[in-house]
């Protein structure tokens, strides 16, 4: 019963700060917001037995992902009144294309019931049961070179995203290390023969 | 308990709050990005609750991948955005014409 009340608590939690997301008018408060909704994400996926995933949520969302979001939203200063004009005319068809997918998926899981195959409850876990290490055995036994190709898209992601965002500066006044090494004293001094001038 | 009818109704409605959101704040690009962080969290909460009902552990596996390839898109399509801002001083999607013939 906990669990249950624990659930809707949540996900009340989950729909408000999602909607308050889409409809705040400054950036920093949707960042902010979202992170809310992956905190309440993580508390359902943690009552769902999915206890990995869910500190990874927040480990990866919040602490990563999120701050990142957070930096570009203070680091750009956009004129937010702008975004907000004319916002007025949005509404119908946002409303029209939601309400519709939540037709249709509402119609298909709770009246169709999935085409039959709604199941009632979970299937109940073993005592000793650890979701860390049942995912572990999987994603390093039958998923490993799918997790290599996964480290190998962060690789590049985080290289593509360096490279683009590298700015290469003109007029600054850098070390040539080459030409240092390469230079030689009579490039650099010049000694001159010059007589004595007589004193009047 | 919990039943498999409740996490899919939560995730269906975060889906389609996601998908108002991306046509409510078409001009902001950065809010546009983040309403498709929102849309895959809905998809991911499928993914989990079927694992959890079906018994099938697989379901959370893919969960993970989705997060990486998540996380991967949000760095490199947060950086396009700033090196947007630096070329035009503005992330608004209505300046963004230059390709229309």
């Amino acid at each position: 019963m906990f669990p249950t009340i624990l659930f809707f608590v949540f996900a009340a939690a989950l729909l408000a700060a999602a909607l308050g997301m889409i409809l705040a008018k400054n950036p920093v408060h949707s960042a902010l917001l979202l992170v809310l909704c992956f905190f309440t994400s993580a508390v359902i996926w943690l009552l769902l037995d999915a206890e990995f995933l869910g500190i990874v949520l927040v480990l990866v969302y919040v602490g990563a992902v999120m701050v990142l979001f957070l930096f570009v939203v203070m680091m750009l200063d956009v004129n937010v009144e702008e975004f907000r004009r004319g916002i007025a005319s949005y509404w119908p068809l946002a409303i029209a294309v939601a309400g519709f997918v939540v037709f249709a998926m509402i119609n298909l899981i709770v009246v169709k019931h999935l085409g039959g195959v709604a199941l009632k409850s979970a299937p109940p876990l073993p005592d000793n049961y650890s979701n860390t290490r049942t995912l572990g055995a999987v994603l390093f036994t039958r998923y490993a070179y799918p997790a290599q190709i996964a480290a190998v898209i962060l690789l590049v992601a985080s290289v593509a995203a360096i490279v683009l965002t590298l700015r290469q500066r003109t007029g600054g006044k850098p070390q040539d290390v080459a030409r240092q090494v390469a230079v030689q004293a009579k490039d650099r001094v010049r000694l001159i023969k010059m007589p004595s001038e007589k004193r009047r | 308990m919990i039943t498999l009818t409740e996490v899919l109704t939560l995730s269906a409605i975060l889906f389609a709050i996601a998908v108002a959101g991306v046509f409510l704040n078409r001009k902001n690009i950065i809010v546009l990005l983040m309403c498709i962080e929102l849309m895959l969290l809905a998809v991911n909460f499928n993914f989990v609750a079927f694992s959890r009902f079906l018994g099938d552990i697989n379901g959370q596996v893919f969960v993970f991948f989705i997060l990486t390839v998540a996380a991967a898109e949000a760095a490199i399509g947060l950086a396009i955005l700033v090196v947007l801002f630096r070329e035009r001083r503005s992330i608004n999607v209505e300046d963004l014409d230059t390709l229309q013939g």
